[in-house]
């Protein structure tokens, strides 16, 4: 593929792969644990990314995907044993296959009733989980731990997912990259500049974005299975949680809306930055109101992000930063 | 199933719809007016809330403390409008949706540092009003009364006084309002100020009735949203009778199916009418 022909992808994905093996050279398990939350945190941020930055389409609820995602996995690993690798998958297409059902009359919608009927769904999701009995109603699933024993013990269990989401990671941000330099891509940024005047250049919006959003459900719910896997329990609260998709918003517009790279830094940037406020004795009480003053001074400010700043000052950087 | 409970929970509902009502205008007045989603609806209903309570541990009567909110609301609107909101009112949704709910983490956020997150309550006592099994708690019928008449004030304004057609027109065509000489910028702060004044009285009422805590806000912002879609966005009529229906809805259905569900239906309803009725239950206005 021309595409990937582009040195650019592959800086971008050694950098991510090799700060991935840090943790597993040095031999730091809460290293580790970090960096499994940092690589989610850059999935989530990233696909969301694919929906938003590329086609304008704001998903506030984009979380109800890793929800779903765990939850179908969770179901297959705890009552038929299934391979967690496996499950994911299942989890992930079956996410897909949601999103492309429900994209099909929810992506007609425009600007902030899109954004709002993808809050909808989100919670009725997660009431609807709350009352299913099935999935273990409002407390959820757990693992008997013997499920850990098919991969040798829970801690090797935990080792496995880690590399399961740095596959994943990679995948994610090598599949940004492939949409937007592709026609495909193209014409999800001319549906973003005006759909209607996309529509005359012959470029059929429904199914490029049903499956846009198809695809940027895809990674969310592999991400969200490995997270309950790893974890052992899973609940409707955390899965759909409404304020994890926000915060994912606001990683893209940190690292710059509509960028391959922006996702990435956004995300590490803004877990790094609410480590340490949450860890600093004087900081730790106001982390939100200095959180919030940031995010503000950026939306207001450096509507750009990150990467569309240094895109815009450094003219030389346009060709290669992505 | 007996008609008295149906009866006694309908009355419940209807009340309890007033107040969600006047809670949602808020918010859909502001959407009518600039096109923003206020994401910081919820800590503004928080700070009524918490307004009453400090004001009654000041030994100010809750309901004349709801006088002072008004001033307060208005006051916290205007400031928030300038600061987060005018810079970017005509930027695409994405960025006023950020802007406000940067207001929301640096609202929740301080309010965390002053309060804490534990519930709280007000000791409040009203007599009460019986007619056979029905009883009515004598702080529910203040909090209609209270929601109804901040909605004639509300009226009233929007269509009697000059300030008030200005707004209207600026949320008619922003464009030809400013032609024929109205200061778009004074009214957008306005009806921020004015969306927030409402979010805040809904919330000091709301505590006159539950427990709360500074993370309240949540739950009531998203029930906002599904009470403004079921009234048609912008229609501060529809608010008010989508605020009925919920109350009635959630008073009524719990007689029949266990509560954990109601939110299931409600927010299937609510995706369905956005897909189906984007104006709302009542129609384009």
């Amino acid at each position: 593929m021309k595409t990937l022909s582009s040195p650019f992808i592959w800086i971008i994905l050694v950098v991510v792969g090799g700060a991935s093996l840090l943790p597993v050279l040095t031999n730091s398990v809460s290293l580790r644990e970090d960096m499994f939350l940092m690589l989610m945190l850059v999935i989530l941020a990233s696909s969301i990314n694919i929906i938003m930055g590329y086609t304008g389409y704001v998903s506030f609820g984009h979380i109800v995907f890793f929800g779903l995602g765990g939850y179908l996995a969770f179901f297959l690993m705890k009552e038929f044993q299934v391979h967690f690798v496996l499950a994911a998958l299942v989890g992930g297409v079956g996410a897909s296959l949601i999103a492309f059902l429900m994209g099909i009359p929810v992506l007609r919608l425009r600007g902030a009733y899109f954004a709002l009927a993808t809050i909808g769904i989100n919670e009725a999701f997660r009431a609807f989980f709350t009352n299913f009995d099935l999935f273990g109603g409002s407390v959820g699933m757990f693992f008997n731990f013997a499920v850990y024993d098919a991969y040798g013990g829970a801690k090797s269990a935990g080792q496995f997912a880690y590399y399961a989401m740095v596959v994943l990671a990679l995948a994610t941000i090598a599949t940004s990259f492939i949409i937007k330099k592709s026609k495909f891509g193209l014409g999800l940024m001319a549906i973003r500049e005006d759909q209607d005047a996309s529509m005359v250049l012959g470029i059929n919006p429904v199914r490029l974005k049903v499956l846009t959003y198809t695809i940027s459900a895809f990674f969310p719910a592999v991400a969200g299975a490995l997270f309950f896997f790893k974890n052992g329990l899973i609940e409707p609260a955390p899965a759909f949680e409404l304020h994890r998709s926000i915060e994912a918003l606001v990683m893209v517009m940190l690292g710059g809306f509509g960028t391959v790279t922006g996702p990435i830094v956004g995300a590490v940037v803004y877990e790094r930055l609410r480590g340490f406020l949450i860890t600093n004795p004087t900081l730790s009480s106001a982390h939100l109101v200095i959180a919030g003053v940031m995010l503000l001074l950026i939306v207001l400010f450096v509507t750009a992000g990150v990467i569309g700043w240094v895109r815009q000052r450094v003219p030389a950087l346009r060709r290669y930063l992505e | 199933m007996n008609i008295e409970a149906l009866i006694a929970s309908s009355i419940d509902g209807l009340m309890l719809g007033f107040v969600f009502g006047l809670m949602a205008m808020g918010l859909t007045l502001i959407f009518g007016v600039m096109k923003v989603i206020n994401l910081g609806h919820g800590p503004f209903i928080v700070m009524g809330m918490f307004a009453i309570l400090v004001m009654s541990q000041l030994g100010i009567n809750p309901y004349l403390g709801l006088a002072i909110i008004v001033l307060l609301g208005l006051l916290t609107g205007i400031v928030v409008y300038f600061v987060a909101v005018h810079r970017v009112i005509n930027a695409p949704e994405l960025t006023t949706l950020l802007a406000t709910f940067s207001v929301n983490m640096i609202l929740i956020g301080a309010l965390t540092i002053i309060f804490s997150t534990s519930p709280r309550g007000l000791d409040l006592e009203l007599p009460s009003f019986r007619a056979g099994t029905i009883t009515v708690l004598g702080t529910r019928l203040v909090a209609v009364l209270v929601a109804i008449a901040v909605t004639i004030a509300l009226y009233t304004f929007l269509y009697r006084t000059r300030t008030g057609k200005s707004i209207r027109a600026v949320a008619n065509n922003r464009g030809a309002a400013e032609l024929m000489g109205i200061n778009s910028t004074w009214i957008l702060a306005l009806s921020f100020g004015i969306g927030t004044l409402l979010a805040m009285i809904s919330g000091g009422l709301l505590a006159t009735l539950f427990s709360f805590t500074v993370l309240s806000g949540g739950g009531l912002e998203v029930k906002s949203f599904v009470i403004v879609v079921l009234g048609g966005l912008g229609n501060p009529t529809g608010a008010l009778f989508g605020g009925i229906i919920i109350g009635l809805l959630e008073s009524i259905t719990t007689i029949f199916i266990p509560v954990s569900w109601v939110p299931v239906f409600e927010f299937v309803v609510f995706v369905l009418i956005l897909l189906f009725r984007p104006t709302g239950l009542f129609g384009a206005r």
